[in-house]
């Protein structure tokens, strides 16, 4: 039997973090309860050993893209920043829930490593390059978040979010898993780049094709949580302890971004015309539903749970816009603001639910609307963070969520789809006023809870570099611009 | 004229010192307010070079600053006024120091968010006015909401919330949609988002209608056109006294900015074939508001109704197209930016020593309050457009250009030296003359000497632009004409 050994550098940081999880999981058992920091500084120190080494790769391979693993495993220019970007979010998300976790018994070695393992899942998904790498790496990371949802095993609320999560997850893998089997009946191969050589040139059966593309779109929608496959995204995000709401909310919305780079874009982009009907009719949807849904909400977690769903609705214009009339002329700058998008969105979105985390304490969870009423009396610095977040979210100037929609809108009126720019500014009018609420409630009313806060210097650094990054990129956004058409631009 | 960046600096000195005084809490109010004055009066002094330095001669861009900002779009940091901005930078800068002045005893909650709020919406508002780039403008234009949304929803009325939500949203739907219209015109232009680039841009009498719309609803809301205009009665009415100050002399005039800057030159041939449009809604504006502001019971929405209506005079300059209309558009809004600031201050005047703003609260004020009486006496004739008074001048002008344009247009347009007159003398008259109408008005105190050091300077300015306006609209002519000049030319 003849084995070559295959080229092992664009995968060291996988390699890396899987003998990491494994060393976190055996020396967290030798811990006592008193000395878990130490798991979680071992946490912490995987995540910066990962990004050392991505970076490593991406000098070694000069930012260019090199397959391996018979082709299976990818590493580019855009799964480079986007797993950095996962790492900064995790990183991130770690400092924010390390006092919440510790006040509610969940301080537990089992969560660092099921945090590791969901990094690990979407790391494979980020540089899959076959259909059978992006369903494992989905896979992965969907049960270490079912089981991190469920990790306050007593909570009722945790428990039936897990189930629900893990049944539509469930049956969106299978959605997904039967529209690769069509694909693969009509092509042949999984080979991300093989389906897309022999989609080009040898004319396989297009009504085949067609039925497994509705599949893999509805499976992908699943996961990004767009209408109408949205149901999980409000139950979930409520029902989970908010750290791991702040988990599920940000990394993995970078893997289903690429997910949907490397299926669409990179293996179905001759299907452009019939896949970019169906995300329009997401992404309206989603917007839509994901508004006028969050005006309701009194939850501040619902209300975040409805916003993802409209700004993943968004992120979608940008997929939907790169190719117009079989011209791909638009499309790095389409799918270059589409990642732009997501980056920023996460980015947000970790420093609102940073700051859902920073108002609670032992024995008390700040999750409705109204927790946040006098924040400004109480602390004018977290208030003034948190303004600037919300200014984001609804897209104001000169915060860095205005140049994400202005990045989105711009490939769609180069594309001529001015009708669809309107519709998505319009949604995004609704929206402001429910991100304009908490700012009201934050400047405009008297205090009801009147505890001080009085976050760890870590997190209250962190989330003060969190919020001024929003400002700042908002005031020189060229940079992640930059960072994210290159790597688009180098596919 | 000197190399220094003066716009830049209008834009960032008031900023910077906003930014500063958040450091204090109200600990430190003192403090504060003497920083804030500080800044204020240093963005005045940078942006008095601007007018010492300014060649009336061209109607070129003049104090230009360009380097790249957003590569990525190809967006500039561009910065440059002509005769039509340079005014403007002023007026923003002079009324500032005015507010901020007029704060210092008012403003007792929250004093270092207060002054932050102004002192960075006013770099913000002459970012607007500096602005070339048309992203850049859409920034300052956008960021403007955000201070201003803050400082009614903080500091203004038990309405208060419901105001600066309405007004809020209001505007975020005007410009969202001119965000549109912007990143057509970018596509357009080959990737450019320079204004002057989009003057000389050709486009077909389709888009030009579309985009005019688009334009239309950003600019017309701001202003406010009639019947987008309901915003602003609530928003005065629950602003505390600088922010109706700063909302009427300088917000209101971003629309009409937005009109001369973009919709006319971007857009001749839609301007001129819509123009009948424009007069007709202006003159609702002048006839209808006028009539509206005469039976308001409260101060600050008569003032508000005022405004809309003397804002409909500006509207209608910039449509009839010769060089009277647009002139006295322009005199009349930096007019208007005197006056109803003044006005508004006057009844804050009022409003912090009796708590109400409603005229059947108040009578015989005259009596108690004299040297207050003079100064409101003046401002009020400012405001029905008397002669010698800065009103006049630009009402005048408009009413001679739609005279020129055609009679009925000019006869709608100069019944608004009736209404005004009607609703400005009859709010005086139930206010300020009569017997002193009950207890509060007779323990009234006349005006201190920081109140009338602010009522006299917006005096001067008042009396000064009435006497001799030949300062301002030597200033503006240059521009005034190349741009009319601009608009003769089809785009088609």
């Amino acid at each position: 039997m003849n084995f070559t050994m295959p080229n092992l550098l664009p995968a060291y940081p996988e390699i890396f973090l899987l003998v990491m999880v494994s060393a976190v999981l055996v020396v967290d058992l030798f811990l006592p309860q008193r000395l878990r920091f130490v798991t979680y500084a071992l946490t912490q120190l995987t995540l910066l050993g990962c990004a050392v080494l991505t970076l490593d790769v991406a000098v070694l391979t000069q930012g260019m893209v090199t397959y391996t693993f018979n082709n299976m495993f990818v590493a580019d220019l855009m799964g480079h920043a986007l797993k950095l970007g996962a790492y900064i979010a995790l990183f991130t998300t770690l400092v924010y829930s390390r006092a919440y976790l510790a006040d509610r018994g969940m301080w537990k070695g089992e969560f660092f490593a099921l945090v590791l393992f969901a990094l690990m899942g979407i790391m494979v998904m980020i540089s899959a390059n076959h259909f059978l790498t992006l369903y494992l790496g989905l896979e992965l990371l969907s049960l270490s978040l079912y089981a991190l949802v469920a990790l306050d095993r007593d909570s009722a609320r945790s428990t039936e979010a897990a189930m629900k999560y893990f049944v539509l997850g469930a049956l969106a893998s299978g959605l997904l898993l039967y529209g690769m089997s069509m694909i693969y009946g009509a092509t042949g191969t999984l080979d991300i780049s093989q389906v897309a050589r022999v989609i080009g040139t040898a004319n396989p059966n297009k009504i085949v094709l067609t039925f497994g593309l509705v599949f893999l779109v509805s499976g992908m929608a699943f996961k990004l949580g767009v209408v109408p496959f949205h149901m999980w995204i409000p139950d979930v995000y409520e029902g989970a302890p908010t750290a791991v709401t702040l988990i599920i909310g940000s990394a993995p919305k970078l893997a289903a971004f690429a997910m949907a780079m490397r299926l669409l874009v990179m293996g179905l982009l001759d299907l452009a015309v019939d896949w970019q009907q169906m995300l329009v009719i997401l992404a309206v949807l989603s917007m839509a539903v994901g508004n006028l849904a969050a005006l309701a909400q009194t939850n501040i977690k619902r209300m975040l749970a409805y916003s993802t769903i409209s700004h993943m609705g968004f992120m979608l214009l940008g997929l939907l816009a790169g190719v117009v009339n079989g011209n791909w002329l638009n499309a790095a700058d389409a799918y270059s603001a589409a990642m732009f998008y997501v980056m920023v969105y996460v980015l947000t979105t970790l420093g609102t639910f940073g700051m859902v985390l920073l108002l609670s304490r032992a024995g008390f969870e700040a999750e409705n609307l109204d927790d946040f009423k006098g924040l400004n009396a109480r602390n004018p610095w977290y208030a003034f963070i948190m303004l600037l977040l919300m200014f984001s979210l609804a897209g104001v100037p000169p915060t860095v969520g205005f140049y994400a929609k202005l990045s989105v809108l711009q490939p769609l009126l180069a594309g001529g789809m001015t009708w669809l720019a309107v519709v998505a500014v319009l949604f995004s009018l609704i929206g402001a006023f429910y991100y304009l609420r908490i700012v009201k409630l934050m400047y405009f009313d008297e205090p009801t809870d009147t505890a001080p806060i009085r976050p760890s210097l870590d997190m209250s650094v962190l989330i003060s570099v969190n919020g001024l990054a929003v400002l700042a990129l908002g005031i020189m956004p060229q940079s992640l611009m930059a960072l994210c058409y290159f790597s688009i631009k180098s596919l | 004229m000197t190399s220094a960046p003066w716009l830049s600096l209008t834009i960032w000195i008031p900023i910077a010192f906003g930014v500063a005084v958040l450091a204090f809490n109200d600990r430190h109010a003192a403090a504060v307010r003497q920083i804030a004055l500080i800044g204020a009066v240093l963005g005045l002094a940078a942006s008095l070079p601007l007018y010492t330095g300014f060649n009336t001669q061209t109607s070129a861009m003049q104090f230009v600053e360009l380097s790249p900002w957003i590569p990525r779009f190809s967006i500039n940091y561009n910065l440059g006024v002509d005769g039509i901005s340079v005014l403007f930078i002023l007026l923003n800068s002079f009324i500032t120091v005015l507010v901020v002045i007029a704060g210092w005893a008012s403003i007792q909650k929250k004093v270092a968010q207060y002054m932050a709020a102004f002192l960075i919406m006013s770099g913000l508002l002459n970012g607007v006015f500096a602005a070339l780039d048309a992203m850049l403008f859409y920034v300052f234009f956008e960021a403007t909401l955000i201070p201003m949304y803050l400082v009614i929803g903080i500091w203004g009325g038990p309405n208060r919330v419901y105001a600066a939500v309405k007004f809020f949203l209001y505007t975020l739907l005007g410009s969202l949609l001119m965000l549109v219209a912007f990143l057509y015109l970018y596509d357009k232009a080959g990737g450019s988002f320079s204004i002057l680039a989009w003057h000389k841009l050709p486009l077909a009498m389709t888009p030009q209608i579309l985009l005019f719309f688009a334009f239309f609803l950003a600019f017309a809301v701001k202003v406010p056109m009639w019947p987008v205009h309901t915003w602003l009665p609530d928003a005065h009415v629950e602003a505390p006294t600088g922010g109706s100050a700063v909302l009427a002399a300088i917000l209101l005039k971003l629309g009409a900015y937005g009109f001369i800057r973009f919709s006319l030159p971007v857009l001749p041939d839609a301007s001129h074939a819509l123009s009948g449009f424009m007069i007709t809604l202006s003159l609702i504006a002048v006839v209808y508001i006028g009539l509206v502001a005469l039976v308001q019971t409260d101060m600050k929405k008569l003032i508000a109704y005022s405004s809309i209506a003397h804002m409909g005079f500006v509207t209608l300059g910039f449509f009839i197209f010769n060089v009277y209309g647009a002139e006295g558009a322009l005199v009349q809004m930096i007019s208007h930016g005197f006056v109803s600031a003044a006005m508004f201050l006057c009844v804050g005047v009022m409003y912090d020593r009796m708590h109400s703003r409603q005229i059947a609260d108040y009578g015989g004020v005259v009596n108690t309050m004299p040297k207050f009486a003079a100064l409101m006496m003046l401002f009020a004739m400012a405001n029905c457009g008397l002669p010698a008074t800065s009103g006049f001048v630009g009402e005048f002008m408009v009413i001679m250009g739609a005279l020129k344009q055609n009679f009925w247009i000019g006869f709608l347009a100069a019944t608004t030296l009736i209404w005004g007159a009607a609703y400005t003398l009859w709010l005086y008259k139930r206010v300020i003359f009569g017997a002193v109408a009950n207890d509060h008005v007779a323990a009234l105190k006349d005006i201190g000497a920081r109140e009338f050091l602010v009522l006299a300077l917006l005096a001067v300015a008042v009396l000064g632009m009435g006497l001799y306006p030949l300062p301002f609209t030597e200033v503006m002519h240059a521009s005034v004409d190349a741009l009319l000049q601009h608009l003769a030319v089809s785009k088609l």
